[in-house]
């Protein structure tokens, strides 16, 4: 049908250009107001150096290729992981509120971090954080899965609820490790938990990149039997998928997305929760489709929470946690508010 | 393509663990390719469990179940998933599916991993979505439509599995007259074996070639409705006073029910 391809290319193109937009304004922005021929002009010299003649202080080109443009490259995979994450998590345990940061799996990568960065060290090097990180994630994830199956609660409400409890006492644990914590220390990794990218730096980027690489793709290639989990395990059974162990599976994929991403910007919650939803009312519910728009929209949603968490109260940074946190948290009333509604269809 | 298999069920029986009793004592049935199973019983009679032993969701304790005289235990989850095709009370989420895209899921067990619909899966929709008359749905949000339209959905979407074997849970639960007379109709014409557990004795009666009679996981009857359907069977079964009546002027057996 060439309306369906019309819109097909429409929306690709459509986001790819807010993308590049969105990419433009946030590294223009900042305590120093840089125009967007510069922020061009850089980014294109670094990729093919002496294609643009330099007409632009020193200063800006360090500025905008060591500090901003990692930074935005951060926020994009960040935004992407945990959208896609969110929605792979929803289709899964067939709840439309599953979230890493509901889910508690937030909360158990933030544990595994300050575990590496106040306690242990990093006793493996620059992959201690995003490792312990991980293994943070997925310990939490099988404790709500435990706790989900021990109070043999089918339904996908209790397994928010479950998460929500799950998150609370790993947070508790996690705070009580930052209060044991060296306390020179300790004000970083508050800040840090907070949510912020500004401790962004190229050599970093590689571990979240990678995860959202490899588990982004392997969810993508999954994506028609994530279509075929939101049918119910039975049914998705008598199609021929192995639903618990497909379900495990995308938890552990999950996990490892949310725990690299955790270790390098902290808890940023509700992307997971906000993105999945406002793709599916462009794009249906087809996650063949949803999950790569959902990685732009992603991308594209933490860019802006970042230029305003930069502007909101600049010069001061305040951490981007705060506002997808704020954002997300009058979402969840909204969408709340929808489904109380009945508003089923 | 249409294709009916011949179930077999050689003495399988179920419970949830080893030392647990059974939840259904060990059934004996062999079903002609092309006829109709109707299983009933009374609740917890073992109905859903035996479907359950047929759609290759629990294993057998003992015994097996075999279509065309393969143990479906013996093959791959993906080719059994092209060989039975289930409709169940399951209710999907509302996550924007259209009614398409639903139905398309069935198209999954012939579909190697990541790939989009091909021209013939297309087809194959489409034709699903005429012969259940929801074709002028097919753009629409699964979440929007009515019961029955639901219903009729799902079963669109056990077609495009294109089984040997079809198994139906309660097809006819939550219908109005008319949509359950439809669903009658369409088990009647369909070209494959179909199994399909049902609460109403009388429907029963009218769409199955074969009748399975549980009650408390026991195989009561089985056989031809005129001999399954008995009232000294019926009554047992449901512990009631039930009593088989023929109707003038349709000439049709109907059955009335006392405490």
């Amino acid at each position: 049908m060439p309306a369906a391809w019309v819109m097909r290319i429409l929306t690709i193109s459509g986001s790819m250009l807010a993308l590049s937009i969105s990419l433009t304004i946030a590294i223009s922005v900042g305590a120093v107001s840089i125009p967007w021929s510069t922020v061009w002009g850089v980014m294109v010299n670094h990729i093919w150096p002496g294609a643009v003649e330099p007409s632009w202080p020193a200063g800006h080109d360090s500025i905008i290729w060591q500090i901003r443009v990692p930074r935005a490259a951060l926020a994009m995979l960040v935004g992407a992981g945990l959208a896609m994450v969110g929605a792979s998590l929803q289709a899964v345990t067939r709840n439309a509120l599953a979230d890493p940061h509901l889910l508690g799996i937030s909360s158990g990568g933030a544990f595994g971090a300050i575990v590496a960065l106040l306690h242990t060290g990093l006793f493996l090097g620059t992959i201690t954080v995003p490792l312990l990180a991980f293994l943070g994630a997925l310990g939490a994830t099988l404790v709500v899965l435990g706790v989900t199956r021990l109070a043999a609660a089918g339904s996908a409400d209790r397994l928010v609820l479950a998460g929500v409890a799950v998150s609370f006492i790993v947070m508790a644990l996690a705070n009580m490790l930052i209060f044991l914590g060296d306390p020179k220390a300790t004000h970083t990794v508050v800040f840090w938990m907070l949510g912020g990218l500004g401790l962004a730096e190229w050599s970093h980027l590689l571990w979240p990149l990678a995860a959202l690489m490899l588990c982004g793709a392997w969810l993508w290639g999954r994506a028609g039997d994530l279509n075929v989990m939101t049918a119910g395990d039975e049914t998705a059974i008598t199609l021929g998928l192995a639903a618990q162990r497909f379900r495990l599976e995308v938890f552990v994929a999950g996990a490892l997305i949310t725990g690299v991403m955790v270790a390098f910007s902290g808890v940023i919650g509700f992307v997971g929760l906000m993105v999945p939803h406002i793709v599916r009312m462009i794009v249906g519910g087809d996650y063949r489709k949803v999950l790569p728009v959902c990685a732009l929209f992603g991308a594209i949603l933490l860019l802006w929470a970042d230029i305003a968490a930069r502007t909101i109260m600049a010069p001061e940074d305040m951490p981007v946690g705060i506002v997808t946190g704020l954002v997300g948290g009058v979402f969840f009333i909204w969408l709340l508010r929808r489904r109380s509604m009945g508003a089923n269809g | 393509m249409m294709r009916a298999a011949e179930l077999h069920i050689d003495e399988a029986c179920w419970s949830p663990s080893r030392h647990a009793a059974p939840v259904l004592h060990p059934v004996q049935l062999r079903l002609a390719a092309g006829s109709v199973l109707g299983v009933v019983g009374a609740n917890g009679a073992g109905k859903s469990t035996l479907l359950r032993l047929i759609y290759r969701y629990y294993r057998p304790r003992s015994g097996r179940v075999a279509i065309d005289g393969v143990d479906i235990w013996s093959m791959p989850a993906r080719i059994a998933a092209r060989n039975v095709a289930v409709v169940l009370q399951e209710q999907a989420v509302d996550f924007a599916f259209t009614v398409r895209s639903i139905v398309d899921l069935g198209r999954t067990p012939h579909r190697p991993g990541f790939s989009f619909s091909t021209p013939r899966d297309r087809d194959i929709v489409e034709s699903a979505l005429e012969r259940l008359d929801i074709a002028h749905l097919a753009a629409r949000r699964f979440g929007s439509l009515s019961g029955g339209e639901r219903q009729r959905v799902m079963v669109a979407r056990a077609l495009v599995q294109e089984p040997a074997l079809l198994v139906l849970d309660e097809p006819t639960n939550h219908l109005d007259i008319r949509h359950q007379l439809e669903i009658i109709n369409l088990i009647r014409d369909l070209d494959m074996t179909v199994v399909a557990s049902l609460h109403d004795l009388n429907m029963a009666a009218l769409v199955c070639d074969d009748i399975l009679l549980l009650s408390k996981g026991k195989t009561v009857g089985v056989g031809p409705p005129d001999r399954v359907l008995a009232d000294d069977m019926v009554s047992l079964a449901f512990g009631i006073r039930a009593r088989r009546e023929r109707l003038m002027p349709s000439n049709i057996d109907h059955f009335t029910y006392q405490l």
